[in-house]
Formats: C-alpha cells, sequence, structure tokens
C-alpha cells in the first residue's frame, strides 16, 4: 500500500511539474516572439525545461514524452552552441508549441490513464529532426570547426538543491543523462535507487561521480548546470590518462580556464537567479479538498456558534459576561471565515495569459494584427470559479477575433488603426467581479441577428418591442450564428452558448453591449465565491428556502387591487405599470401551508437576464450569509432536481434548500384549479 | 506500514461474516456491518420535490447532509407512522453516506458463509436485493444487497415515467 501511495504522488507530482513547466515554457516563447528572437536567456530556459521535463518523463517511463523532450533539447541545444545559425524565430515557436501541447494533452492523459499517442509523438519528431538537419546544413563549417577531444577523465560532485526532495532519484536521472555521453561512470554513493539511505549521503556531501567523457570542460559545465535541481557542481579534470594528449591538453585546458572564468559569472548569476527563485516559494501548494474540507469546517463552526450564542435556554436570563465572550468568539471566527475564503481565491493572471496564446495562434492563421490589452488580472476570484471562466474566455476572444475585429484594408478604409485592439478588463465591485471583454471591431449588426432570430424561429417577443440589449443578447442562444461558413474557429454557434452556459452555471450572468461601427463588450458578471452566499430566507408551510439575495430586486405585499388574472387562471400583478407573473411556491411543489391567499404572504421580485417574477411566500425569515453545501451525490445521482441549486444550514440546526434563480424565472408555473 | 495493514487485516476479519440486523415488520433483514457507521434516532426530514416517493428526503447530521432512504416503501410496503422505535442506519456506500430509516434494529450477528444460502430464483426481477438467506438457528434473516438498493434506481425511474405517460 505504501509503495503504491508513494508511486502515486510521485506520479501527481510530475504531472504537477511538468504541466507548470510547460506553462513557463509557453509564455517564455510568446514573450520572446514579441521581441523577435530568442534572447540567450531564454534560450537557456527553455533548453533546462525540456530537459527537466526529459529527465522526469524517462524516469516516469513516458518515452513519447521523454523522446519529444529530447529532440526538441537537441534542437534548442544546437542553436545555443551555434550563435550565428540562422533561424526562423516563429517557425521554431510554432514548433515548440506543438509540442507543448502534445505534452499537455500527454499528460492530463496519464490521469485519465489514456494511452500515449506515439504516431504524433513521432510526426512531431520527425518534424524537429528535419529542422534540425536544415540547420545543421547551414552551419556545416561550424560544427566542423569543433574538434572531437579524447576520452579525458572527471571528477564531478553534484550538489541539489535544498529540499527538493528524492535526492537519490534526481542522481540517478542524472547518471542517466550522462550515459549518453561519458563512459567509466563510477558514482559515490553507489546503487543510488536502490537504498534510500543515499539519499541523505547524497544531502550532506554531493553526489560524486567520476567518469570520462570527450566533451570539453566547458561544454560539461553548462551541461551540468542546466540539470534540473542542482545547486551547485564541483567538476575537476583528473589525470589524462593517456600521455600522448598532453598536447591536446595543453591547449585546452587554456581554454578551460578562460572559460571556466566566464563559467564562474554565469553560475553565479545563476546562483543568485535562484536564490531569487527560492526567497519568493515561501508558497506551498495544498490540496483543494483539503481547503474545501477547512472551509466546511469553518462553515459549521459559523452555524454552531449562532447555535450556541442564540440558544433557546439562554432566553430570558442576563448574561452580560457571556454576551461578551461570544462577540468575542464571533470576531475571531468571522475574521477565520474571511481567511479560509481568501484562501481559495487565485489571480486571474494565468486565465489571462492564455489568451495570448489563442490569439497568436488565431491572427497567424486568419492573418488578422491582433493587439491584445489586458487589465486587472491580479483581480482575486475562487478557484472553482476559475475553472469555468477559461472556456468562456476563449470563445470570447475567439468571436471578437473572428467575427469582431476587421481585416486590415477594411479597417484603414474606416479610419480606424490598422491593428485591431482586444481588451480583457477584470475588477471588483462588492461580492461580484466583472469581466470585460472589448474589442474595437465592427460590432453586431443588428439586423442581421433580427434575420438570423427570424429564420430559426426562436424570437419570443414581436420585433418592434425588442431593446437593443435584448436582440444583443440573442447571441447567446444555442445554434445561433451569424457567419455564414463554418471555419476552424467559429460559426458553428456552440461557442456563446457555451459562455452562457459556464458562466451560469456559477451563478453569474453575461451581457452584451455593441455599438455598429465602434465594436462589441461583452460583460460577465461573476459572484466571487460559489462557497458562501448572501441569501434571503423565506418560509412556504413548515419548509425552509433561501433565494440568493442578488437575484431578488424587492419584496412586498401585494395589494389586492393589483393582482389579476388571465382567462386560463394564471395569476399576474401589475407593479409600477408593469406586469409580472406570480409563482406560488406552495403550488409549484404541493407543500401544505395555511398561507394560499396572496394578501396574506409576500411577494419576493427576483430577476435574472432582464427578466422578472414575483415568488409568493408566506413570509421572509431574514437575510444571512448562508455555506452553500452541495445536495447529497446520491440525490444527484437519482435525479437532477430542479429548482435547488444546493442546500445550506440555518442557524438552528434546520436545512435550507436554496433555491435556483434561472428555475425560478424559467420554469413552468403550475396553478392549483378550483381556487 | 506493514502493522498497519495487518491491523486492517484484522479489522476487516472481525468485521467479516458480521451482520446489523433489523426489522420490517415481521421480517428479519441483515446488512454487513462494514458498511454501518452509525445508528441514530429520527430526525426532522426536508423533504425534497420531485424525487421517488421511498426517498424522505434530507436530514443534517451533525453538519453533514445526509439523504433519507425509507426501508419499507423501497419494499414495497404499507407506510407505517414513524414511533419512537424508528431508527436510521447510516451506511457508508460507494463513499456516500446514506440514511435507511428501518422499523426498529435488533441485534450484530455473526452468520458464517456455510449458513447462508442464495436466494431461490422466483422471476427475474425479484429478490434482487436480496444477496443471501441467512440461518440462524430457527430464524431467517434476508441478508440484503445494499449497493444495489442504491444502484437500482434507474430502473424504478424509469418505471415511474412509463407510468406517468
Amino acid at each position: 500500500m505504501a509503495v503504491q501511495n508513494s508511486g502515486d504522488s510521485l506520479l501527481e507530482m510530475f504531472i504537477f511539474e511538468t504541466l507548470q513547466n510547460t506553462e513557463q515554457l509557453e509564455q517564455i516563447i510568446l514573450d520572446t516572439e514579441k521581441e523577435d528572437g530568442f534572447s540567450n536567456n531564454a534560450i537557456n530556459e527553455i533548453f533546462r525545461i525540456m530537459h527537466t521535463i526529459k529527465g522526469s518523463a524517462a524516469m516516469m517511463s513516458y518515452p513519447e514524452i521523454a523522446s519529444l523532450a529530447h529532440k526538441a533539447e537537441d534542437l534548442f541545444y544546437f542553436i545555443r552552441e551555434n550563435k550565428d545559425v540562422k533561424y526562423s524565430c516563429s517557425h521554431v515557436s510554432d514548433l515548440i508549441l506543438l509540442c507543448m501541447d502534445y505534452i499537455n494533452n500527454e499528460v492530463s492523459g496519464i490521469r485519465e490513464n489514456r494511452d500515449p499517442n506515439a504516431d504524433e509523438s513521432n510526426r512531431l519528431i520527425e518534424e524537429l529532426d528535419n529542422y534540425l538537419c536544415k540547420l545543421k546544413g547551414a552551419s556545416t563549417d561550424t560544427t566542423n570547426s569543433e574538434k572531437m577531444l579524447a576520452h579525458i577523465s572527471y571528477k564531478a560532485i553534484f550538489y541539489f538543491e535544498y529540499g527538493c526532495e528524492m535526492e537519490n532519484i534526481r542522481a540517478y536521472s542524472i547518471i542517466r543523462d550522462m550515459r549518453e555521453y561519458a563512459y567509466d561512470i563510477v558514482t559515490v554513493p553507489e546503487n543510488v535507487l536502490d537504498n534510500d539511505e543515499t539519499t541523505n549521503i547524497i544531502r550532506k556531501s554531493g553526489f560524486l561521480v567520476y567518469f570520462t567523457s570527450d566533451k570539453a570542460y566547458s561544454e560539461l559545465q553548462s551541461l551540468f548546470m542546466n540539470m534540473p535541481f542542482i545547486r551547485d557542481i564541483d567538476l575537476t579534470l583528473t589525470d589524462v590518462d593517456i600521455c600522448l594528449q598532453a598536447e591536446n591538453e595543453n591547449t585546452t585546458s587554456g581554454r578551460v580556464t578562460v572559460e571556466s572564468e566566464s563559467e564562474k559569472i554565469k553560475n553565479e548569476e545563476t546562483l543568485i537567479k535562484q536564490d531569487n527563485h527560492s526567497s519568493g516559494q515561501s508558497i506551498i501548494s495544498i490540496n483543494i479538498s483539503k481547503l474545501d474540507k477547512l472551509m466546511n469546517l469553518v462553515g459549521e463552526v459559523v452555524i454552531s456558534e449562532s447555535m450556541v450564542a442564540n440558544n433557546p435556554d439562554l432566553k430570558g436570563l442576563e448574561l452580560q459576561s457571556f454576551q461578551k465572550e461570544a462577540l468575542q468568539l464571533h470576531k475571531i471566527i468571522v475574521e477565520m471565515q474571511d481567511l479560509v475564503m481568501s484562501m481559495r481565491l487565485v489571480p486571474l493572471t494565468t486565465t489571462f495569459q492564455k489568451t495570448h496564446r489563442i490569439v497568436r495562434d488565431m491572427s497567424k492563421k486568419l492573418g488578422k494584427e491582433v493587439n491584445l490589452e489586458l487589465s486587472g488580472e491580479d483581480t482575486e476570484v475562487d478557484k472553482s470559479i476559475i475553472e469555468h471562466l477559461s472556456d468562456p474566455l476563449m470563445h470570447l476572444v475567439r468571436n471578437c477575433i473572428d467575427h469582431g475585429l476587421e481585416s486590415e484594408e477594411v479597417r484603414i478604409a474606416l479610419n480606424k488603426p490598422a491593428i485591431g485592439t482586444i481588451t480583457l478588463e477584470a475588477y471588483n465591485s462588492g461580492s461580484n467581479v466583472y469581466i470585460l471583454v472589448h474589442d474595437d471591431g465592427r460590432g453586431l449588426n443588428k439586423e442581421k441577428i433580427l434575420e438570423k432570430a427570424r429564420n430559426n424561429n426562436i424570437l419570443t417577443k414581436p420585433e418592434s418591442e425588442m431593446t437593443d440589449k435584448e436582440i444583443c443578447s440573442l447571441i447567446f442562444l444555442p445554434g445561433f450564428s451569424t457567419n455564414a461558413e463554418v471555419s476552424e474557429f467559429s460559426g458553428r454557434g456552440v461557442g456563446l452558448d457555451v459562455v452562457m452556459q459556464n458562466i451560469t452555471s456559477i451563478g453569474g450572468s453575461v451581457s452584451v453591449e455593441s455599438t455598429e461601427g465602434m465594436g462589441t463588450t461583452v460583460t460577465m458578471k461573476i459572484p466571487l465565491t460559489v462557497a458562501i452566499i448572501d441569501g434571503m430566507n423565506i418560509k412556504v408551510g413548515a419548509k425552509n428556502f433561501t433565494i440568493p439575495i442578488t437575484a431578488i430586486r424587492e419584496s412586498f405585499k401585494p395589494e389586492n387591487g393589483s393582482i389579476f388574472m388571465d382567462t386560463e387562471g394564471n395569476e399576474m400583478i401589475m407593479v409600477r405599470g408593469e406586469c409580472y407573473a406570480i409563482m406560488k411556491l406552495h403550488k409549484q411543489w404541493d407543500i401544505e401551508t395555511e398561507v394560499t391567499e396572496l394578501s396574506d404572504g409576500i411577494l419576493i421580485m427576483v430577476e435574472q437576464e432582464e427578466k422578472r417574477r414575483c415568488i409568493f411566500a408566506d413570509c421572509l425569515l431574514g437575510q444571512q450569509q448562508v455555506v452553500v453545501k452541495s445536495m447529497p451525490d446520491y440525490i444527484k445521482r437519482i435525479k437532477k432536481v430542479e429548482g435547488l441549486s444546493g442546500c445550506t444550514l440555518l442557524g438552528d440546526g434546520s436545512i435550507s434548500l436554496i433555491l435556483d434563480p434561472a428555475w425560478l424565472i424559467n420554469s413552468e408555473i403550475k396553478y392549483g384549479k378550483g381556487e | 506500514m506493514a502493522d498497519v495493514k495487518r491491523i486492517t487485516d484484522i479489522e476487516e476479519d472481525t468485521q467479516s461474516g458480521r451482520f446489523l440486523t433489523f426489522n420490517l415488520d415481521n421480517e428479519f433483514y441483515g446488512i454487513e456491518i462494514r458498511y454501518v457507521t452509525e445508528i441514530i434516532n429520527m430526525m426532522p426530514i426536508t423533504t425534497i420535490p420531485g424525487l421517488p416517493e421511498y426517498i424522505k428526503g434530507i436530514i443534517n447530521l451533525r453538519g453533514k447532509i445526509i439523504p433519507l432512504m425509507d426501508v419499507r416503501l423501497r419494499f414495497n410496503k404499507p407506510v407505517l407512522e414513524y414511533n419512537d422505535r424508528t431508527c436510521v442506519i447510516v451506511a457508508l456506500i460507494d463513499n456516500m453516506d446514506i440514511g435507511f430509516i428501518v422499523d426498529s434494529v435488533a441485534e450484530v450477528l455473526t452468520i458464517p458463509d456455510t449458513d447462508i444460502v442464495d436466494p431461490p430464483d422466483i422471476n427475474k426481477a425479484s429478490n434482487k436485493f436480496i444477496k443471501g438467506i441467512g440461518k440462524v438457528g430457527e430464524e431467517i434473516k434476508l441478508l440484503l444487497d445494499f449497493e444495489c438498493m442504491i444502484n437500482c434506481e434507474e430502473e424504478a425511474i424509469i418505471a415511474e415515467k412509463i407510468s406517468n405517460y
């Protein structure tokens, strides 16, 4: 059991590390592409990342990933060693990004136990190979000047980064890497893999390796420094075994001293960099399920605190000091709750950064230059919400580029800047986060939308009565696309529907504003967190319900005169000149209650996506922050309960069901007959 | 580590062949003790609209929301008003906590495998919840397959839907 466990955590670590590495790599590539050419730093960094991926993939025995990373590493090795070689930066970027996609895909495949796709990897390897050959062909003269050196013996001591863990395995992967260019390898301690004790030895006195190689000192030094998790190495020449090489050696050692000088400087640089790195690492990663548990527990504490403080046994008692202490407890708990909440908050940075890639790929394919501007990416959102955001953002950005922005010629003709701009903006407001996707393209053509809607028969209102906003919102309906042709990127009419679904599933809403010729702005309003909401507790018969406060517009006692019925017995109410349908919760769900007359209860007007409806309940119990709990899995499995988005515990320990505002607005209203 | 494994082994050993018995009307039923987390008294139930009749609703068990299934109704027995002998057996099945409402719980018995026989085939659909029939002295205990009881929902729902049309 223990073995399997550690294997799992090893695998988990591999997946985590690799995904992080690929993300970093993608960032580097996108950055360098802007500068048009890889800087030395970038090349080294890419090389190092590829090397890490290769090493760990080989260690976890994923040969496809390892060999692909190896090839990519070869390419960058070549570019690094032959600085003057001409290469096409964008082509290399394309290749590497493809590799990244493949590796990402494979790594997530590991989680799902998918079989590796060897064909794809081979194809990519071949492509890399071809390109490398081409480069090599272009610079044969430079490679020729590299002399083959005879075998030289070395002694190397590797020191690993503090706290990198599993030193023996890291050491083993070094040895395996070295086999490619080194012979007669002897290590101290021996058999690093079989003996766990070696970890401590390596940690204390470093990992000592004797070997011979035909590579030059400087070459080895830089190779070693680029290995993952190496803090420092001590590479020394031992006796050159063949006297014949003495002459040769003289010339090389001269070079070695000079170069080792510069190596030293480089080493120092890397050391400083690594120091910076480690000082920034006061962050630990925690399993999200643990956080969820903690959050649940804190939720429990909040509830039981109010149960204790408002205990019926205490009613009527004069308890001054108790009240004081209870208040203190309350303060601490609220603080604790805030802290736990903030732990789950993640900045939008990575989600926003991902759009760079989409913009890059699409602008290349479509030949439209696009300027992407980000603002407010440090806005923090709950982790569970972030996961639902990347898809919608992707679709929206794609739409902007494909439909929104005009081609360069058109833009110039319209007196607009030649390069279109897409702006992603995020900001906090109250308990909501707003994310805006804006483009300065052609805007929505209302006529076209209406025409399409007419053809598809999805109009619910006469056209003349529709406001601009309502017309614009039509584009979020499933299957709606004004694009005549289906392209690789959009036109199937699925995208915006996905946006809508994803955002509403996390309790947010989407709206769109557009001025023809000036551009379109899509605004996503998202709750800061789904775990705790502000709710209004209401009572129907013996049951409690909670409506999210964000969906409530107002609540009022109906006046008798304003209520009327249509021919089918549907009740409606006129409020300030507007007419709303009434949904009686007790009828809807057959709940026994004494309050059946509208004048005895209370009406709550709920609103979502511009639609409103009045909900009839017995009475309001009050507003409260509630911890949202999902329905038990068993119930979810039997049937998707309509109208309920979860449940929560009230102060007295009873359960309140949380009503789903979308359902309240959109479901069919049941009317009891014979009343 | 090996010790831990041994202990869990022993624990499993002590649990195998042991059944918690409860009764509905005059029949005695048994459920494997390894499923059972605890036995609690009846609590106020929050009903949820739109569920099969035998799912009574959810309760708040020390902060955990647990669904309740009325075993009587599951077996199509007549409704019996809950009284102070009514119990809820909280069981962990497929990583889900589920409460089963029974008339009353009896005792924990050890029934060796040799005393358990397969239920007779009456027809295809019947006896799907019964894993075996245990003999304890003169008495008969129907040993239930709780996993089936919570997994056979789909059929029930389909049947219900068909009858609605």
